[in-house]
């Protein structure tokens, strides 16, 4: 047989999260980005003999609280185990870590592409230290490097490492996934979410196999992917080269690579070539946990409405599952959202508004909802003057951008500006005389058949009211005018 | 004795220990001493028992998420054979 398959990818992503707590996970020190080099370091994280760590409570609370929002399984019983490498950046020369017991297992997130929601399974979740982080001298990385230096401010970070099931079959459903994930994390308010900074990453192991093939094909594992748009590129790149090898006669090796942004590839990463051999065993100095159906009970009890659940609660108020959508994966679009329509009878409006008038305004401005003194209450109040016909949406539109800025009562921009709708009719026929009068020739061309010359003068009309009057009303008014001419 | 011999070595390795032709045979059968001597729990008679992890009847230890002073940093790196704007220097890796 010379066809050519079809190959189908397999893709498992493995994510890093460090944990929102105020402390490391096993010291007092500081857990925070961008501090002076070596300056949130105690004898703990600095791997000085003699230390013992004690494990910060929170770190165990935000990992039920996320392996519950995975719907995973929560272990009765878990440990803690050392992982035992040499690394520069590790100081103990070994990592705590969890091995054969993590904290949760067995859950997955759903994921929506496209149209289509598929459920991607969670093989695991379980809590470590993070390491170090090495700047290298002399070269733009390890590779080539004269020498590095340490910084131990990230040594003992909380991390929990989430790892996925290889159910994932495109790049698409790997960002999608991966994009879920951030915002369930962000929404327990367990992670920042910051990919670029790397509080959030995501490494990808990526194979291929002929299509209808039940053996998996020997996988690399992609590394360096620090925003989603780089996943899903470094993904594609990984997939159609695996394809390529195979295609052409070769063997996928298994290795790790990395994704470079600049040449747009991913490539081998150079590592010492040596077999890890982590001899785990259990870490003596941390008593196991005993989590019980209470302690999940009342954390289940303090868990925020997830994504999901918020997207199909807007669906119930009557916003398209497209609108609701692009507020849930906004945070702070849904929370103005739900501030604002708890007091309008228009949720459907409110959405519109912020979806297209308010974000248009943030990204215009390059700013943040949070910044500015802008109240959802108050769009809730523009929203009802819209759609009681007090105002026009062309001077809502106006009263918005002050609105925002402002921070006032819309109803007291409307005044203060003058935009109240002029909606009576004999003022409104006045004007539309003197409009007629002084374009005849568009009148003349209407009477020709023209009727295309309307719209000019409603927006004649409009500008003499300065947006003021309802186009419809101008539009009835106007073609009694020009009928009677 | 072979065997104890490679794993003479394998951990050595993994530690980054290097050791003599001589080393390598005294910590093997030292090694092997050991091995034999620990091997006598083998004899207890464990069935019907929880396997174990830890030996103090605790658990749940974990303390509040509040911070605490650390060293300064100039105490940090005092011991460092090398530092270098502020971080530890380490020769090169690969």
């Amino acid at each position: 047989m010379s066809t050519t398959p079809t190959y189908e990818a397999v893709i498992g992503l493995e994510v890093h999260a460090e944990l929102l707590t105020a402390t490391k996970i096993f010291c007092g020190c500081a857990a925070r980005f961008g501090s002076e080099p070596n300056t949130d370091v105690c004898p703990v994280c600095a791997g000085f003999p003699g230390t013992l760590p004690v494990l910060n409570g929170k770190v165990v609370e935000f990992a039920i609280m996320t392996g519950l929002a995975l719907h995973c399984d929560i272990a009765p019983r878990c440990k803690f185990d050392r992982k035992n490498y040499f690394y520069p950046d590790l100081p103990k020369g070994y990592q705590i870590s969890q091995y054969d017991q993590p904290i949760a297992t067995k859950g997955f997130l759903e994921v929506r592409v496209a149209d289509a929601t598929t459920r991607v399974g969670v093989h695991r979740v379980h809590m470590e230290e993070d390491a170090g982080k090495l700047v290298h001298v002399g070269a733009a990385g390890l590779a080539g490097a004269e020498y590095s230096l340490v910084d131990l401010n990230r040594a003992g970070v909380p991390l929990l490492e989430i790892v996925s099931e290889p159910d994932i079959r495109s790049s698409e459903e790997a960002r999608a996934y991966m994009a879920e994930l951030r915002l369930l994390l962000l929404t327990l308010g367990v992670n920042d979410g910051r990919m670029e900074e790397g509080s959030l990453r995501c490494d990808a192991n990526v194979s291929v196999r002929p299509a209808g093939r039940a053996e998996l094909g020997t996988r690399t594992e992609v590394k360096n992917l620090n925003s989603l748009r780089f996943l899903q590129k470094a993904i594609d790149f990984e997939i159609e080269r695996q394809i390529r090898v195979l295609s052409e006669g070769g063997a996928v090796l298994q290795e790790t690579r990395l994704w470079s942004e600049e040449r747009q590839v991913t490539y081998a990463m150079r590592s010492k070539e040596e077999a890890s051999d982590y001899r785990y065993f259990p870490e003596p100095d941390l008593s196991p946990l005993v989590i019980d159906s209470g302690w999940i009970a009342d954390i289940r009890a303090r868990m925020p409405e997830l994504p999901a659940a918020r997207r199909t609660r807007l669906v119930d108020l009557g916003l398209s599952s497209y609108e609701a959508g692009v507020l849930v994966d906004q945070g702070e679009l849904a929370a103005a959202f739900d501030a604002a329509a708890k007091a309008s009878a228009y949720p459907r409006a409110i959405a519109t508004w912020l979806i297209k008038d308010v974000t248009r305004l943030l990204n215009e401005g390059k700013l943040r909802l949070a910044e500015l003194p802008f109240q959802p209450e108050h769009l809730a109040r523009l929203v009802d003057l819209v759609e009681t016909r007090a105002i026009t949406v062309a001077a809502a539109r106006q009263v918005l951008a002050a609105l925002v800025t402002e921070g006032k009562d819309p109803a007291a921009l409307v005044a203060e500006m003058g935009l109240a709708a002029m909606a009576d009719d004999a003022a409104l026929r006045e004007i539309i005389e003197r409009i007629l009068d002084a374009h005849q020739a568009q009148v003349a061309e209407f009477k020709a058949g023209k009727t295309k010359v309307v719209g000019f003068l409603t927006g004649q009309v409009m500008r003499q009211t300065q947006g003021r009057a309802q186009p419809q009303q101008v539009n009835a008014l106007l073609e009694e005018a020009l009928a009677r001419r | 004795m072979d065997s104890s011999l490679d794993l003479v070595r394998h951990v050595a390795r993994l530690a980054r220990l290097e050791l003599t032709p001589e080393e390598e045979t005294t910590f093997g059968r030292q090694l092997g001493q050991i091995v034999e001597y620990v091997e006598q729990v083998q004899a207890v008679d464990t069935s019907g028992l929880e396997p174990t992890s830890h030996c103090m009847p605790l658990v749940n230890v974990v303390r509040a998420d509040e911070p605490s002073p650390g060293l300064a940093r100039q105490e940090l790196l005092a011991n460092a054979p090398r530092a270098e704007a502020g971080m530890f220097r380490v020769p090169k890796i690969l």
